[in-house]
């Protein structure tokens, strides 16, 4: 592993990244990942998809993935360089825009605006979807557990935990048969 | 016109509730808040702020709570409905990696996570399906979210290329569309 970054350097970072994040944290999770794990060397792929995975099972917005990563990189305070990072730039983008957006209600301006970034999000996260799958699918089993979890997610609308639950049921009982 | 306009306190403790009751993703609890045990907001006022949010970069939900606190108490309101968002689930996901980091040489806790990892991998997928499936049945739409696939699965361009890219092709052909609809 390489020397990790320290904490100014991720709050410059994930302020950057955070301006790139339409369709939320996830949609920026292969860049990040190419960034950090691929080209960097700063952790292994395991530890991402574990950090992704932690993120995942907690309570609160999914934007905490980046606090374990700022975190595993740079201790206390990189989590909250990345956190702050992540988080203020849109803040304040979305404070400006929030007391424009009423006033252009239906003008075609804001239609248009709305139009463009619908299939990018879409394409975005979908995207996003893809690469977390090819990293977190080790194997067969793993990748079937992701092909379930998606289709269960798409069609019905519980609480996602649930999905979650029983993923990791089925990645308990994949490593008690495997030592038995 | 609201009929509920919250105090500074109620905006605090409200998206505090959302964050801690947010497993697996904090805008479902987000929308039953806002409009039905709270009432800060109507069914429509919810979905024009979350299209914001969903337009703004950054996490969506976040953006959410800035444009609700600031439309009550201002900039007051925008940074303590995001500090009641983010701030206790900040500290719980960091209690959780360092319980992990304790138990990490645990070969069982490795496999359950690798499961989780990938069951909220196919999680993922499925929100980029629904947003999928909810865009209009348009070739030109399609073409642009599959082209947003492609330039970061297979061609893995930075972001910012694809963005930069795929955000004037998507407003020429918006702007197109929207043609004599005023």
């Amino acid at each position: 592993m390489n020397d990790s970054p320290g904490a100014t350097t991720l709050l410059w970072q994930f302020a950057l990244y955070s301006l790139m994040a339409v369709g939320g944290a996830n949609a920026l999770l292969p860049e990040i990942h190419q960034d950090i794990v691929a080209t960097g060397h700063w952790m292994t792929d395991a530890d991402f998809t574990q950090l992704f995975a932690i993120a995942q099972a907690a309570p609160g917005p999914n934007v905490l993935v980046v606090t374990l990563i700022g975190w595993k990189l740079a201790g206390f305070t990189g989590a909250l360089a990345c956190t702050v990072g992540m988080c203020a730039p849109p803040a304040l983008l979305s404070y400006q825009v929030g007391r424009l957006w009423q006033r252009f209600s239906g003008t075609r301006w804001r239609r248009t605006i709305e139009f463009a970034l619908a299939p990018i999000s879409a394409g975005l996260v979908l995207g996003s979807g893809t690469a977390l799958v090819r990293v977190s699918a080790i194997d067969a089993s793993h990748l079937a557990i992701a092909g379930a979890c998606a289709i269960a997610g798409f069609t019905s609308r519980r609480n996602p935990l649930w999905w979650l639950l029983l993923a990791a049921s089925a990645g308990a009982a994949m490593h008690l048969l495997q030592q038995a | 016109m609201q009929a509920h306009s919250p105090s500074k306190l109620a905006l605090f403790t409200g998206f505090l509730q959302c964050g801690l009751a947010g497993f697996g993703g904090v805008l479902p609890h987000a929308r039953s808040m806002l409009v039905d045990d709270r009432k800060w907001l109507t069914e429509d006022e919810f979905a024009d702020l979350l299209g914001l949010g969903q337009c703004l970069p950054g996490p969506n939900i976040c953006n959410v709570a800035v444009v609700v606190g600031q439309r009550f108490h201002g900039a007051t309101g925008a940074i303590l409905a995001s500090l009641g968002l983010l701030g206790a689930p900040f500290f719980i996901v960091l209690s959780l990696a360092l319980l992990y980091e304790r138990w990490a040489d645990s070969a069982l806790l490795t496999a359950i996570l690798q499961a989780v990892a990938a069951g909220a991998a196919g999680l993922v997928l499925a929100t980029g399906i629904r947003l999928l499936s909810r865009l209009k049945r348009r070739a030109e739409v399609l073409l642009i979210a599959l082209m947003g696939l492609t330039g970061v699965v297979w061609l893995k361009l930075p972001l910012v290329i694809v963005l930069l890219l795929l955000a004037p092709i998507g407003i020429g052909v918006g702007w197109y569309a929207t043609r004599g609809k005023t």
